[in-house]
Parts: C-alpha cells; structure tokens; sequence
C-alpha cells in the first residue's frame, strides 16, 4: 500500500462522495432548475476528481508512458471541468428561453 | 410572482467565451486523431468528424455567418471534393504502379521507402481523405439542413 494508492483511493471514494450527493439531489429537489444545480456541479466535481484518482493510480509503476497516459487523463479532467458547467449554463437558457417558472414555496405571500 | 427577464437565444457570453476557447484544442485533437489513426483508436472518420463538430460548434455558439468566417463555402466546397479525390487518387495510382487497388506496397516504385512503410503511409493517406470528406460534408450538412439551404442564418 504505497502512498499514491491511498491517494487515488481517497480521491476516487470522494469522487464518489460527490456523485452520490449528486444523485440525491436530483431525486429530491423541486424543480428543473434546482435539479440541474445539483447535476452540474456535484458531477463536474465528482468527474474530476474520479479522472484525477485514476490518473494518480496509474503512475504506479513509474515509466514514460504512464506519465503519459496520466497526461491525458489530467486533459480530460481540464475539458470535462470546461464543458460540463457550460453545457449545464446552454441546458438552464433554454429553459429559461422556452419559459419554464422556477419553483417557489406555495401558501406564503412571496414578493 | 416575480417577473423572470426575458432572454434571447445566441446571445450568451459564458457559451460564446468557451466555444471560442475549446474550438482550437477541439481542432487539434481531430488532427491527432486522424494522424495517429493507423496504430491507436480513431482514425480519419472519427478525426473528421470531431473537425467537423468543431464547425459545427461554431455555428451553434454564433451563427452560421461567424463560422463561414473560418471555413468558407468556397473552400468547403473544394475540400469536400479533394477527400475523396484523395483517396480515389491513391487507390487508382496503386494501380498505376503495378499493385491491386489501394494495394500501397506497390508505391515503392515512387518513392522507394521500402513496402512495409508504405503499407502504413498508405493508410495515412488513405485518412487524410476521408477525414477532410467527412468534416467539410458534416459542416455543409449542418449548414444546408439548419437554414433550409440558404446557407446564411439559422440556429
């Protein structure tokens, strides 16, 4: 059990900390917009953090081409943590565009 | 209720600043995936087809007009043309030289570089081709069926 082991375990296990915070939010938010706040962020963070643990376990034998491999896995982490909060952002003016209300507390006199 | 203020599609600065930063990287990984399609996953069609999207990205982000900027009508004509002239080109002058069609070692009459690495460059330009076809067909696909054929405004 080296010390890069224990990293790629913590980094996966948060990884997947996120996704399942992830998931329970779109199962128990009120409306489209909410649910899209949780699905965007909880899973670019969890995306990340998964791809970078994978990325640190697989230097373990250190070579080039594990340094390499590694490399790209670190571009991959870079470009899901581009798309993936604009994707959501294109999702969410949509919506907005095509005029879905967001969701408010009922009963109360709200502004 | 409060009011929502209304929005109009296309006009997004957070979409356009981050299409206009990926389309580059998006570009050189098509590149990367049709040059090193003979010995790793991709090839010229899945290369093309992220140059292609690329484009199409563009014209998604903007407008068709902004991508017409970068890739002309002229020159997608052109290298829609040139791929598969390409890769008939290639096949045909294999034959010329004395192989079967698209049989690459017999280009060794042109360029003596020995059979084995002509089989492998053959295959390099046999992608080339189809990668410049499938990105300049894709993109005027997008552009003919997005604007009903003007090829000036749509989505």
């Amino acid at each position: 059990m080296t010390v890069l082991s224990i990293l790629a375990m913590v980094l996966v296990t948060l990884g997947l900390f996120f996704f399942t915070v992830g998931t329970i939010g779109i199962l128990r938010l009120p409306d489209f917009y909410t649910r899209l706040h949780a699905a965007g962020k909880c899973d670019t963070l969890a995306a990340v953090l998964v791809i970078v643990g994978v990325a640190v376990y697989n230097l373990q034998p250190f070579s080039f081409g594990a340094l390499l491999v590694s490399g790209k896995l670190m571009l991959i982490a870079g470009f899901v943590f581009v798309t993936s909060p604009t994707a959501t952002h294109a999702i969410t003016e949509a919506a907005l565009v095509l005029g879905v209300k967001p969701w408010q507390r009922k009963g109360k006199n709200r502004p | 209720m409060r009011e929502i203020k209304e929005y109009t599609a296309g006009e997004d600065l957070i979409i356009k600043t981050s299409v206009r930063l990926l389309v580059p990287f998006i570009q050189l990984f098509g590149l990367y995936v049709i040059v090193h399609g003979h010995y790793s996953p991709g090839g010229g069609f899945q290369g093309g087809v992220l140059l292609g999207a690329s484009f199409i990205l563009l014209a998604l982000a903007y407008n068709i007009k902004t991508s017409q900027e970068y890739l002309s009508i002229g020159v997608n004509a052109l290298f829609s043309n040139l791929g598969p002239a390409i890769f008939i080109g290639v096949g045909v002058l294999c034959t010329v030289f004395g192989g079967l069609f698209l049989d690459y070692s017999a280009l060794d009459l042109l360029i003596p570089l020995g059979p084995v690495e002509w089989r492998s460059f053959g295959i390099f330009l046999i992608e080339v081709g189809v990668g410049l076809a499938v990105m300049n067909i894709m993109v005027l696909l997008y552009w003919n069926l997005s604007s009903g054929g003007n090829m000036d405004e749509g989505l």
